[in-house]
């Protein structure tokens, strides 16, 4: 140890110190993000062609904003790294290309196929490694569990998806959008890319098992239908006070009006 | 007792009168049947809404006391067992999980819970519109002040009430309404945080607040309800029933159908039809999905937390409350951090709604010093500045309650959760004033309207060319009952500042005149017998030429 101490001023002590630094930071961030390939990877693969495609594709419809080499404008941010999970999702769900800039893309009718999304995805996902899509395994309902994913989307999502999953504002025209009717994979590539607002949810943070069980508990919500009857959008009491004063203060009216029409 | 053995002697024939005749020795029925059974009730819409409220209150009674027999208020924690897959084995409270038990497993619980709900929403409803009604029509006015008073306590206790309910299931959304009314007790300075650590037995959220709550809501709450209906009934019966004005309708009778027998049986059926109404929102729509919140814990809070529409109003207080400007609401004094961002959206916005409503009566006494009985309503329009006070009130309240509902007017209309705060700021501070200059122009209009029916009568569409070539068209003149009903009321005048006894005039009084000045001075006056006459010779003058002006003369 005495001897490891005075060496510490040794003209090549910085460069060895940094050399350590650099090596254990950069060997760790292999082993994370390989735990998060390891677990998704293998379910879709790219061919050379399907890069080349998409690259075209990518100098057709998304340069304008993203930059011809995808090194991002002051339009749109760089794709450098974003991976094929953040492809499929924004593209898949329309939101990509935007219809406008705005202060979040909305979803719209998909502009591209599945192929050419597929492409897309392949080119962007050349550019440097990112999150993946999700292998069929994490986004299978059958296998996952509701009351578990419950607890894990009451803890993590409601507080903007809102309890029951049909979304909430956000500041200054931001909002988190509805998750019914959204697929599997989409629920699942939004957790691991966190597009728009949206946090990004590891799988340190939440597990691969755990998304999908989220997934069942949102599916699960979509299937059962409201045991109170109709649900008035599972927007808590702020619809309920409305239809009371709508509905029900109309019935009552209309009630008053003909018990007293004969007057005395 | 010599009033007993004259009753002995009599024998009743029928069975029906050998009851009667026991209550009467008895209780003395007859003469209650007397008091209350000929009570009379006029007939008009506007008049039913307090006895909706206490439709629904009974409705309240019977459907809670079904549920306070399953409903168990411990805050010791449980795993979920009961038959909703999405919980099955979380940890909960048993008060949440008994409220699950409620809603999945006892036969019938989700549709009582869902009654006694909706009969809520519907109780505080009817009992605001029955409020609007006594204020637009001043039927507040003397004797009846403290029967008005009485009404305010029933709403301030009724919005308890309805709290302590909604706090009850422990779920995310009633635990995220108790941490705000923790925040209101620390916001109230000096006192603020002993107030929370005795209303909650310790930090929030502790493990007593639930029994404690349900004590309130099932004990002291309702007693103080039906204590209050008690004698806002009896000052009903005791002050008897105002009534619009129209032709027979006097300061000192009161025309209508007595309670018995017809009245009872129109009332009885009534209750009915409440809660006919009542089960069928709560067979149909769902409320207060309790099963979606999840169990209460400190740490999460969740999109689209709202209370109930009648708590609405301190909710949108504190989501208007500008936070940070000129300064952050806090400041350091005698050795202590205030803090009022909380207590001061409360305190001024919410609060001085609420004490408007209170003292209005005696406001408007003092400006007017009018002091004198009214059973006679005023119809709205006759009284403009109560009226657009009114309106202005509706207005402020509005934006506060609407204001409770900002996430979801910004999702719904895609427009910016601040701008919609900056829009409601601006409705609060001025669109109580555009509505009441808009109101009391209204109502000074439709005066004159009512001035020119009676001056003009009804145009008939009947055009007539006259000897002379003129084309006029022929006013029907109103029939009496009509023309009572828009003449009969009062227009009282400009009473300006009165020197007290020593000559002179207060700095009170000179308000007192420059606010009556503000009340009365843009008056229409009601068409009076001489004007009428005056009008009808016009008028004759106009249909029947110059000959029969010259018959008149004579």
């Amino acid at each position: 140890m005495k001897a490891l101490s005075q060496k510490r001023r040794h003209p090549l002590a910085a460069v060895i110190l940094l050399a350590i630094a650099l090596l254990l930071t950069g060997g760790l961030y292999a082993v994370a993000t390989a735990t998060n390939e390891a677990k998704a990877d293998t379910s879709v693969s790219y061919t050379a062609q399907d890069a080349e495609e998409g690259q075209k594709l990518f100098i057709a419809n998304c340069a304008t904003c993203h930059g011809t080499n995808a090194e991002g404008t002051a339009d749109g941010p760089a794709l450098i790294g974003v991976g094929a999970a953040a492809v499929d999702f924004q593209v898949g769900t329309g939101r990509m290309p935007m219809q406008m800039q705005g202060t979040q893309a909305q979803v719209k009718p998909g502009q591209f196929n599945e192929e050419q999304t597929h492409q897309l995805a392949a080119y962007v996902a050349s550019l440097g490694a990112g999150p993946t899509i999700p292998e069929a395994e994490f986004t299978d309902v059958s296998q996952g569990d509701a009351a578990n994913g419950a607890k894990v989307f009451l803890a993590n999502c409601a507080m903007c998806h809102n309890a029951a999953g049909v979304g909430g504002a956000l500041t200054r025209g931001k909002f988190a959008p509805s998750l019914m009717g959204v697929s599997e994979k989409h629920i699942y590539e939004a957790m691991e890319t966190g597009p728009q607002g949206m946090p990004v949810f590891n799988d340190a943070n939440i597990t691969p098992e755990e998304k999908r069980d989220v997934i069942t508990y949102l599916k699960s919500q979509e299937v059962n239908s409201s045991p109170g009857g109709f649900a008035l959008g599972s927007l808590g009491p702020v619809a309920e006070g409305l239809l009371i004063w709508t509905l029900g203060l109309g019935i009552v009216l209309v009630f008053t009006i003909w018990l007293t029409s004969r007057s005395a | 007792m010599s009033h007993t053995s004259v009753q002995k002697d009599y024998q009743a024939k029928t069975n029906t009168g050998k009851i009667a005749n026991y209550l009467d020795q008895r209780v003395g029925m007859s003469g209650i049947i007397k008091e209350f059974g000929r009570k009379i009730f006029p007939d008009h819409w506007s008049f039913m809404f307090g006895e909706v409220a206490l439709y629904s209150l009974v409705i309240l009674i019977l459907s809670g006391t079904f549920l306070t027999l399953w409903f168990n208020p411990s805050m010791a924690p449980t795993a979920y067992d009961g038959s909703y897959v999405p919980m099955k084995g979380t940890e909960m409270s048993v008060a949440y999980a008994s409220a699950l038990d409620i809603s999945f497993d006892i036969r019938g619980g989700l549709l009582l819970r869902q009654i006694h709900h909706w009969a809520a929403l519907l109780f505080m409803l009817a009992l605001t519109i029955h409020m609007l009604r006594v204020f637009f029509t001043g039927a507040f006015r003397r004797p009846r002040e403290l029967n008005w008073l009485v009404g305010c306590a029933l709403l301030i206790v009724g919005i308890l009430a309805g709290f302590t309910g909604y706090s009850l299931p422990d779920d995310v959304l009633s635990g995220n309404g108790l941490r705000i009314i923790d925040g209101i007790f620390k916001a109230i300075p000096l006192v603020g945080t002993y107030l929370s650590l005795f209303f909650f037995g310790g930090e929030f959220p502790g493990t007593l607040l639930i029994s404690r709550l349900y004590a309130m809501h099932i004990m002291v709450i309702p007693a103080i309800l039906l204590l209050l209906v008690a004698v806002h009934m009896f000052m009903v019966v005791l002050h008897k029933h105002t009534q619009y004005p129209g032709p027979g309708r006097r300061e000192d009778n009161v025309v209508g159908f007595p309670v018995g027998p017809v009245y009872a049986a129109k009332a009885g059926g009534f209750f009915f039809i409440v809660f006919g109404i009542i089960a069928f929102l709560a067979s149909t729509f769902t409320i207060n999905a309790i099963w979606n919140y999840g169990p209460y814990d400190p740490s999460p809070v969740q999109a689209g937390t709202q209370p109930d529409w009648y708590v609405g109003f301190g909710d949108g207080a504190l989501r208007l409350w500008p936070g940070v400007w000129p300064f952050h609401w806090e400041f350091n004094f005698l050795g202590g951090t205030w803090v009022l961002s909380v207590f001061l959206p409360f305190a001024l916005m919410a609060g001085s709604v609420m004490m408007a409503m209170i003292f209005w009566p005696w406001i408007e006494r003092w400006v007017t010093k009018d002091n004198r009985e009214h059973h006679l309503l005023d119809r709205p329009r006759n009284a403009p500045f109560r009226t657009g006070v009114g309106v202005a009130g509706i207005i402020g309240y509005g934006s506060l309650m609407v204001a409770a509902s900002s996430d979801l007017i910004a999702t719904h209309f895609h427009v910016s959760l601040n701008d919609v705060a900056y829009v409601l700021r601006f409705m609060f501070v001025f669109g109580p004033l555009i509505g009441f200059l808009i109101t009391y122009r209204f109502c000074l209009a439709l005066q004159r309207k009512d001035r020119e029916l009676v001056l003009h009568g009804i145009e008939s569409g009947q055009v007539v060319q006259l000897p002379h070539g003129e084309f006029i068209e022929v006013h029907k003149p109103l029939d009496e009952y009509r023309r009572y009903k828009l003449v009969a009321f009062e227009s009282p005048e400009v009473i300006p500042a009165q020197p007290n006894k020593k000559g002179k005039i207060s700095l009170l009084e000179k308000t007192r005149g420059g606010l009556s000045k503000i009340w009365f001075q843009d008056r229409v006056a009601p068409v009076t017998p001489a004007e009428l006459e005056a009008a009808h010779h016009a008028h004759h003058d106009a249909v029947e030429g110059t000959d029969s002006s010259a018959q008149i003369e004579k």
